[in-house]
């Protein structure tokens, strides 16, 4: 007889070099992201450390000013658009968008690998300006400073985010085209996880939104080039014009940052409570009335900039809109709770801690769209705590979360709990140690981009870079036991969570080459927790035995 | 850039500004700004009303998230049913509800806002401020000049007009709660109203470059008396619209812009504060922006009647030149005695 056949997974489906980058599998194409993006993490943690031990001092102590601005530049450049921008969709969405929908992989699976080539073209664009020696604009590029006055590599940098911007477009399209197109029978569009809905919602402003970053890009390199007078005023510009344009995308991209994340928390709060989400509908609508509003807010931050105070007025009456949907989902997910079987696994704590520190940054966003607190509290650290609290509060613990919970899937190991439970624990006080002392100092008046000043916010800044050295902690060690559980995790099994989802309950830990064996068919609502999880029925089981035999034998 | 210029500037600016900050330095431990402008209470009002409403929401969550967790804890026995209470009601009311408490922030926020939009009338002081990098000028309208610090009278407005000689930099005093985007080629305004008598920060809060955080200085509050020996004795002769009268006969203005002159132009004399007819049927108020576009962009608002044959002085005067001709344009009030000389 022979020895049963060796299983065949997405992962060990060939080795070498050429299997890895020439993969049109969603799936390597997902851990190809992964590799990339935790590069970049860590880099722009590298200038957050840099920061932050210089803030120690009132006085420049470590760096002279000019390397200061080159380092909070490149922290924000590499955060939003190496890090925030692809982490989820490009990693979990990649992996899981066809996976959720029961389809075997993208709609374009080239322009899905292409994503990933143009990517890693704008993030070597990316390092190599911090090999020359950095930029100094800030992330947001205010002209006419980057345009006319700046002298570093301000070219070099737009040239990588351009770039970098057609991966945002190609990942967009092909998660559209997968959503419409490849979904299994009786997936209905109301059957979708709601992780499928927030990434449907932010493939919608990867596409809509990504080209405006790139003419605008496009027009501060003709003018620093040829001088076309488009921003500088002395060239015949208008600054503010950057402004609008630049918003225009940055906005909705702030959205692009924090919908997946608010898909990822669903799905974990509704697997660790074992119950259904509460109005799925609403959360699903949600994300779309994010989507749309998120493009009509791009003013409120330009509320002391010079705009016309009726401006001022409309795009703060906007921007309380917007902020309804967000408050629908927190209260959503609180309720998904009430009545449940609530298990405090490792992702269940990041999504808990998603869930409070988003509200907080979400309430803080109350008070800048409040016209006249905006004044005093724009460009301080106000400001700075209070996106950090969405994008790290939320968006960094809605990843951290993803990353655990969905890790049995993608490498078939179990992480050691106990510590995954530590270092959520350790992420979630050195965040708030870190970025609470910033509301203080910002409405106390401490301006952001400042490496000077005054000696009486020396104690805040002190207790902040406190906090960040704990939350560097609580974001090596995952990192550390996350590869152990590589090679000594326990055997994981399909649905180690007990939870529901093709994924899960029609697909191997890791899934084969092809996801399923033969297409599921789905007969249910998402969230079924009030039914036994399905199991692959027998005539399935074989079908992905003989699958893999056939697989072994065109291997060998 | 003149590099050499811009590191001089930059090695005054942290020896003077660490050495003026040391002074304020004795506030010791502040968790809050102090309330010094007549608006810094109202806003705080609001900023108080947030905290509440945020504390009590915030708490709220956490209590119930804490709360589920242990009670609907999958060790303990509890009620797992369906929930027997309408969900489109309770989707409803927390959709409605935080919007009529957003509503009421939008308001009240758009109230104060409004009020801190409307420029004081004419009996204002007003102040010129330049930023440039990396340091501001001000410019008192009896000529004084001041750089980085800015001395004010307790109780008055105070109306700031506002510009930059490059890039964009941000007027700021936290302990008034005012803040205002400074634009080149453009006039941007801000008013307060001291209430405090001290010394208090004046920072740039728009990033502009490699010494932006050394682009700071102190706004001192003196009673008016103490503020007019201040200026006595800083004074230089004729003051501001001075200095724009011999701008304005070196500049050649007065070839053109007098009676009987040989090119036919505006009579200046009673321009400021009047309605002025276009050549395009618009009609404008002649105020600060309006004069310094009709120096510098001499084609975008031409008077009715009057052909469009004045050259831009745009790269020949500086922005601190181009405020004191304002300023002796604004002294020309009475045709018989005011006329350019």
């Amino acid at each position: 007889m022979n020895p049963p056949p060796r299983r065949i997974h997405y992962l060990n489906n060939g080795y070498g070099a050429r299997s890895w980058l020439l993969t049109t599998d969603h799936k390597r194409i997902a851990i190809l992201y992964l590799l990339t993006i935790t590069l970049f993490f860590m880099l722009g943690g590298l200038f957050a450390l840099g920061i932050r031990l210089e803030l120690l001092s009132p006085r420049a102590w470590l760096v002279q000013p000019e390397t200061y601005n080159r380092m909070f530049s490149l922290h924000g450049i590499i955060m939003v658009w190496f890090f925030l921008i692809p982490s989820i969709p490009t990693v979990f969405g990649n992996f899981l968008v066809p996976m959720m929908v029961g389809a075997r992989d993208m709609a374009f699976p080239r322009l899905n690998l292409a994503s990933w080539y143009v990517f890693a073209v704008g993030g070597l664009f990316t390092i190599l300006v911090t090999l020359l020696g950095g930029v100094d604009t800030g992330w947001t590029f205010y002209t006419p400073y980057s345009s006319t006055y700046s002298n570093s590599y301000v070219l070099l940098t737009a040239t990588g985010v351009f770039v970098t911007g057609f991966s945002s477009i190609f990942t967009g399209i092909n998660f559209i085209v997968t959503v419409h197109t490849m979904r299994a029978p009786g997936m209905t569009w109301f059957r979708l996880p709601l992780f499928v809905w927030a990434n449907y919602a932010t493939a919608l402003i990867l596409v809509l939104a990504t080209p405006v970053l790139a003419i605008t890009l496009f027009l501060i390199g003709m003018e620093r080039l040829f001088g076309v007078g488009v921003f500088d005023p002395r060239l015949g510009g208008d600054p503010l014009l950057f402004q609008h344009l630049f918003w225009f995308y940055s906005h909705p991209a702030v959205y692009i940052m924090i919908l997946p994340g608010m898909g990822v928390v669903s799905e974990l709060v509704a697997c660790f409570a074992h119950r259904r989400i509460f109005g799925y509908r609403f959360v699903a609508y949600a994300s779309l009335a994010i989507a749309l509003f998120g493009f009509l807010v791009w003013g409120h931050h330009m509320f002391v900039a010079g705009m016309s105070m009726y401006g001022g007025l409309v795009f703060s009456f906007l921007s309380y809109l917007v902020a309804v949907p967000s408050a629908i989902k927190v209260f959503n997910w609180t309720a998904t709770l009430y009545k449940g079987s609530i298990r405090l696994a490792t992702p269940m704590l990041f999504a808990i801690g998603f869930i409070g520190l988003f509200t907080i940054g979400g309430m803080t966003g109350l008070f800048l769209a409040a016209l006249a607190v905006d004044v005093h509290v724009t460009d301080t650290y106000f400001i700075v705590a209070h996106f950090h609290y969405i994008m790290v509060g939320g968006m960094v613990m809605a990843y951290m979360g993803a990353l655990h919970f969905w890790w049995p899937k993608m490498t078939g190991k179990l992480y050691p709990e106990r510590l995954a439970i530590l270092s959520a624990i350790i992420v979630f006080v050195g965040f708030n140690l870190t970025f609470f002392p910033q509301f203080v100092l910002g409405y106390m008046g401490m301006p952001r981009r400042s490496i000077f000043y005054p000696p009486e916010y020396q104690w805040l800044n002190v207790m902040s870079t406190a906090g960040a050295s704990i939350l560097g902690v609580g974001y090596l060690f995952p990192f550390l036991y996350l590869f152990w559980s590589l090679a000594r995790g326990a055997e994981a099994g399909p649905n180690p969570w007990d939870a529901r989802g093709l994924e899960w309950e029609f697909a191997d830990s890791p899934p084969l080459p092809e996801n399923f064996a033969e297409t599921p068919v789905n007969d249910r609502e998402a969230y079924a927790y009030d039914l036994p999880a399905r199991e692959m029925a027998p005539s399935q089981a074989l079908a992905r035995q003989n699958k893999a035999v056939e697989l072994e034998r065109k291997q060998t | 850039m003149n590099g050499k210029r811009h590191s001089t500037i930059a090695a005054t600016a942290l020896l003077l500004g660490n050495d003026a900050w040391a002074a304020a330095a004795d506030r010791g431990i502040q968790f809050f700004p102090e309330q010094a402008s007549s608006v810094a209470r109202q806003v705080d009002y609001l900023f108080f009303f947030l905290v509440f409403i945020c504390t009590i929401v915030g708490v709220g969550i956490a209590l119930a998230l804490i709360y589920f967790s242990i009670r609907y804890h999958h060790t303990r026995a509890a009620d797992r049913g369906p929930i027997r209470i309408n969900t489109l009601k309770i989707e409803i009311a927390w959709s409605v509800i935080p919007l009529a408490i957003f509503m009421v922030i939008f308001v009240w926020a758009g109230w104060l806002y409004f009020h801190l939009q409307q420029m004081p009338t004419t009996t204002a002081l007003q102040i010129y401020g330049i930023g440039q990098q990396w340091m501001w000028t001000f410019q008192h309208p009896g000529g004084v000049r001041e750089i980085n610090d800015l001395h004010v009278p307790i109780g008055r407005d105070v109306k700031m007009i506002l510009t930059s000689e490059d890039v964009i930099h941000s007027f700021y005093i936290p302990d008034f709660r005012v803040k205002q985007d400074v634009l080149p080629d453009r006039y941007t305004y801000v008013w307060f109203k001291a209430t405090k008598l001290g010394a208090f920060h004046l920072f740039c809060a728009e990033y502009c470059g490699t010494y932006h955080s050394g682009m700071r200085g102190m706004v001192y509050v003196m009673q008016p008396d103490e503020y007019q020996r201040w200026l006595a004795g800083r004074e230089p002769a004729g003051g501001l619209a001075e200095k724009g009268r011999r701008l304005f006969s070196q500049l050649g203005c007065a070839s053109c812009h007098v009676a009987g002159a040989g090119v036919r132009a505006p009579l200046l004399q009673n321009l400021y504060g009047r309605q002025v007819r276009l050549d395009d049927g618009r009609t404008i108020t002649a105020d600060d922006p309006y004069i310094r576009d009709s120096i510098l962009l001499p084609q975008k608002d031409v008077v009715a009647g009057y052909p469009p044959v004045m050259p831009t002085f745009r790269g020949i005067v500086k922005e601190d030149e181009t405020l004191a001709l304002i300023e002796y344009i604004k002294t020309l009030r009475e045709a018989a005695e005011g006329a350019p000389r």
